[in-house]
């Protein structure tokens, strides 16, 4: 569980964050969403400790990030796995260094069990014949996957993703947001994606959160979206007319 | 920078791949071209250095001497240097910032790696093979100088090798050397600078090249003039 406590972070006298509070549970999919400019990817980098807030705090299943020595921020970086926007892989690496690659690092793992545990991680994401292949010749959803295989290899507790969808096909984003929604629950990990693919939200969003201009407009669940008449969120979700007729359908069902 | 270079450093095992992978980018992938120039340009110097020779008096063996004095001195070690700070200066800065621009080096810092260590400091391990290819350059340049002279008919062999061999000051072997040692550090960190803290996109990236080439360029004509100074005054 990581419990956000009223957050805020400023870019000169821009503030960004207006005392963000709330909880990401472990073993859910935990959706961060907003228009561009919301503040999300700060609050993202915030909970990975690449912005420093200046206010209220971050804590991962108790232990305050802020009050951590630099030696048990880095350990606690091994339990976390990220995927990023543009997937970030090692160009000079093949699909198996890269998924290897924290293993390598943090462990102290024989050649042969590095082998073994990436070989069943490329198998869980479903990219069995690309072991020897550079993140060059991979489409773009064959690249998120093997982001997700190395930000899962190490058994994180915490996953985080940007945008984890952004580029690709609406079937191939469906199937890259299945995939980390089963491996949440399979392997009872916090994870939070930080998203404005509507998508998303109606596929894998177990808890939501919403920020408009740095401040935390609503939060729920994919369900209580069709409830709401929290304007914010509703003027978010139905500015597209496909979804005012999602919900109109739903709400004439209930 | 150079203080977080140092620090946290990564695992051994994967440290030391990370080493002979940039020997053989950094110091491998530059032989070719450095044996290229030092052969042709010893030439050009020994040629030049025959053709001002006019006055009958003055003797056939200082071309040798002449050529051994540019190419040990000067050619070898600065400008075989500036041409590295395109060469690999140029692949530092643009492979470190392309990792910066597609958020490789975000990944690294998100996993706990100390980036700069990870990236930077083999550079600097494998540039202190550097002299070598200076020693090379050196070898090369005067073997090419001699291939002039002797088959362009502007001295005899004997000649030429007696002036290698004329007024030999081992120092200024010396005195190349700690030059060539500086202007590797010069060509590790400068480039990585300007990679590493690079913003932007794919034209930053181009760039932040040419701007760490001007800079490292700079700084070993200013640093050549200060080692001269001190080394050989």
């Amino acid at each position: 569980m990581i419990e956000v406590k009223n957050v805020e972070k400023s870019f000169g006298d821009s503030k960004v964050l207006k005392g963000i509070s709330t909880i990401f549970e472990t073993g859910k999919t935990n959706l961060i969403i907003g228009q561009s400019g919301s503040g999300k990817t700060v609050l993202l980098k915030s909970l990975l400790g690449i912005h420093t807030p200046e206010k209220g705090t971050i804590s991962f299943d108790g232990r305050i990030y802020s009050n951590l020595t630099d030696d048990q921020k880095r350990a606690l970086r091994t339990e976390i796995g990220m995927v990023f926007q543009g997937s970030a892989l090692f160009d000079s690496m093949t699909v198996e260094e890269n998924v290897g690659f924290p293993l390598k690092m943090f462990t102290t793992k024989t050649a042969a069990e590095v082998k073994e545990r990436v070989d069943f991680v490329i198998h869980r994401v479903n990219l069995d014949n690309a072991h020897h292949k550079k993140p060059s010749e991979l489409s773009g959803g064959m690249q998120k996957r093997v982001a997700i295989a190395r930000a899962i290899v190490n058994n994180p507790k915490y996953l985080f993703c940007d945008e984890p969808n952004s580029g690709l096909d609406p079937k191939t984003a469906i199937i890259i947001d299945n995939l980390i929604h089963e491996i949440t629950v399979e392997y009872n990990i916090t994870t939070v994606i930080n998203t404005h693919d509507m998508n998303s939200v109606m596929e894998i969003g177990e808890k939501i959160i919403f920020l408009k201009q740095g401040i935390l407009a609503w939060e729920g669940t994919k369900k209580d979206i069709f409830k709401t008449d929290n304007e914010a969120i509703t003027d978010f979700v139905y500015s597209s007319n496909l979804f005012k007729k999602i919900r109109k359908a739903q709400n004439k069902e209930d | 920078m150079l203080k977080e270079v140092f620090n946290k450093p990564t695992k051994w095992s994967v440290m030391r791949q990370l080493i002979f992978k940039e020997i053989d980018d950094l110091i491998i992938d530059s032989l070719g071209i450095v044996c290229f120039i030092s052969f042709f340009v010893g030439g050009v110097v020994s040629i030049q250095t025959a053709l001002n020779l006019t006055n009958p008096l003055i003797p056939k063996y200082l071309i040798g001497f002449a050529t051994r004095q540019s190419v040990i001195l000067e050619f070898a070690p600065t400008f075989i240097s500036i041409i590295m700070a395109g060469k690999m200066g140029s692949f530092i800065t643009s492979s470190i910032g392309t990792m910066r621009v597609t958020e490789q080096i975000d990944a690294l810092e998100v996993m706990g790696v100390n980036s700069l260590n990870y990236l930077v400091f083999p550079k600097l391990i494998a540039l202190l093979l550097y002299p070598f290819v200076i020693g090379i350059s050196m070898f090369l340049g005067i073997l090419g100088g001699w291939m002039a002279a002797v088959y362009g008919g502007f001295a005899s062999s004997n000649d030429f090798i007696t002036g290698i061999q004329q007024e030999f000051i081992p120092f200024h072997i010396a005195y190349a050397f700690i030059k060539t040692f500086v202007f590797a550090l010069l060509l590790a960190t400068i480039p990585s600078f300007h990679g590493y803290y690079m913003k932007g996109g794919a034209l930053e990236v181009g760039k932040a090249s040419t701007v760490s080439f001007v800079w490292t360029a700079v700084t070993i004509i200013l640093s050549n003039y200060i080692l001269t100074q001190l080394l050989l005054t």
